[in-house]
């Protein structure tokens, strides 16, 4: 199972609903996935105003890693809480920010980065993670979410979804992955790292070395089609598009429907079946194996 | 006649924002339930309307989710609004109608009755088809009629890839463009007795096609036996 949902708002007048809506996107899937969840929401303005990078660290504890990742950066990170997760904010790229929190922190597990995504996860029912979070209150220009029943890993907060891997790229999954192990094997050859021993990640971080590597995000999705073995619906967010792929044989649902306003995808329709003038939405299921992406 | 046409007007209503669908679903299955019943807001809910085996006519206003009206016996079930995985799902008789598309596995091995959707269906529409009679306004996605048994299979628009793999005798009838046929899937001669079935099949779906322009598919009946030939490959 696992459940995920996605939008992408295009009305701005919609944008200071965006965490409202994806709130109760995300808690209509609880039962597709009650072992975690996880969020990520861009370009939230009260959560990360422009200028500013975030990165997302797990459960990092009292020690004094405040200090040294301020003194790496070299100006001030401040730090808010989100149950289990801890965004450290600064006004720096992204990069620099990240490189910080590597460099004076190695202990913390990091699981999100990005100068407009904020990555959140957890461990438990996405209605109390939500509540944890304030996901209600938030604004912003698209979010991706993730309900997750847990089968290739254990059921840690670092198992959760979105995976963030790279700057301001996040995904979620449904589905599992038969080659995963493999796929991890050639991408360690090549230098890439890795914060869990979930499926879903090794996608994740394909994508991002793809992308890093010049790839536009469909070609690294067609990519994703050729290389991994298994079940899947993935939905892929980068700063400001919204990506679909569903495997060759269409193992996993997926519903995608949009308006003027919006652009959703979701597991199911229950997950939609509140967003506003839903009614008059195109309604439709993406075809296997073929990428689908919305920029905003 | 099959597909239900009901009004609302003397119909019991169940509003699914209140009313958990097991309740529904209980009342549904009461010995001599009433004759007519409306469901509203169901929010793409999953189960409604399963298991009924009494003669009654149920209308559902909007989206239903997974499973809906599966295994049903007698009853007419419509859905006005589009309908998730699992439609009809072992449907034994009675007819079910959804207005708008359908997700996978409409009418999974179903076993009698018939099944309109007005719209498209995703994968594998009428997978182990075991008697039911299947007709669909748009298309169908890919391995529709997968391991199909018996039964008749009707689809207005086109057909996904491996189109009736690995069927047996249920007899597919497309009026479009079929991307690929699957394995033991062959195209057959229409006859005049085929050209009835159909015209019968198009008739109880409410539908006027011109039966001359479909195609039948069905089983080369190659998969029946083993071929000594291949006697390595076992």
């Amino acid at each position: 199972m696992c459940g995920i949902a996605a939008l992408q708002v295009r009305d701005p007048a919609l944008r200071p609903r965006l965490g409202a809506l994806m709130a109760e996107m995300t808690c209509r899937l609880v039962d597709r996935g009650p072992d975690a969840a996880g969020i990520a929401v861009y370009d939230a303005p009260e959560l990360l105003p422009a200028g500013w990078s975030a990165v997302s660290v797990l459960d990092p504890g009292e020690a004094g890693w405040r200090d040294s990742v301020s003194a790496a950066l070299g100006s001030e990170v401040d730090v808010r809480l989100f149950g289990p997760t801890a965004v450290l904010r600064a006004r720096a790229t992204t990069a620099a920010l990240a490189g910080a929190v590597r460099s004076a922190a190695p202990e913390l597990t990091r699981i999100g980065r990005g100068a407009h995504a904020v990555t959140l996860k957890g461990v438990g029912l996405a209605e109390e993670l939500t509540e944890a979070f304030g996901i209600g209150a938030m604004g912003g220009t698209q979010a991706i979410a993730h309900t997750r029943m847990a089968t290739e890993s254990a059921v840690v907060a670092s198992g959760s979804h979105p995976f963030s891997v790279d700057d301001d790229l996040c995904l979620v999954h449904n589905g599992s992955f038969s080659n995963h192990a493999s796929v991890r094997r050639t991408l360690r050859r090549q230098g890439v790292d890795f914060d869990s021993e979930n499926d879903s990640e090794v996608a994740a971080r394909f994508i991002g070395h793809r992308m890093t590597a010049g790839d536009t995000l469909t070609e690294a999705l067609d990519r994703v089609v050729a290389v991994f073995d298994g079940f899947y619906t993935l939905v892929v967010t980068t700063a400001d598009t919204l990506a679909v792929l569903r495997d060759p044989i269409a193992c996993k649902p997926a519903i995608v429907a949009e308006t003027p306003a919006w652009v959703a995808v979701a597991s199911e329709y229950r997950a939609l079946a509140e967003l506003p003038s839903v009614e008059t939405a195109r309604i439709f299921e993406p075809e296997p194996g073929r990428v689908y992406t919305w920029t905003s | 006649m099959d597909v239900l046409t009901t009004t609302a007007m003397t119909a019991v209503t169940v509003d699914l924002a209140a009313t958990p669908v097991r309740e529904l679903n209980a009342a549904l299955h009461a010995p001599a339930p009433a004759p007519r019943w409306r469901v509203t807001h169901p929010a793409g809910a999953h189960n409604v309307a399963v298991g009924i085996d009494a003669p009654v006519a149920v209308q559902i206003d909007g989206p239903v989710g997974y499973y809906c009206a599966g295994m049903n016996q007698q009853a007419d079930v419509l859905v006005r609004g589009n309908a998730g995985t699992g439609l009809a799902e072992n449907v034994m008789s009675g007819s079910v109608r959804v207005t708008g598309s359908a997700s996978q596995s409409v009418a999974a091995s179903g076993c009698g009755g018939l099944v309109v959707v007005d719209g498209d269906t995703g994968a594998r529409c009428g997978i182990a088809l075991r008697g039911a009679d299947v007709v669909v306004g748009g298309s169908v996605g890919h391995m529709s009629a997968f391991m199909a048994q018996s039964g008749r299979i009707v689809v207005c628009g086109d057909a996904g890839h491996s189109l009736g793999d690995s069927i047996y005798e249920a007899r597919l009838y497309v009026r479009g463009a079929v991307a690929s046929l699957g394995t033991d899937c062959v195209e057959k001669p229409m006859r005049d007795e085929h050209r009835a079935e159909l015209a019968g099949l198009l008739a109880r779906a409410g539908r006027d096609d011109d039966p001359a322009l479909f195609r039948r598919y069905g089983s080369a009946r190659r998969l029946y036996h083993f071929d000594s030939a291949n006697h390595a490959a076992y």
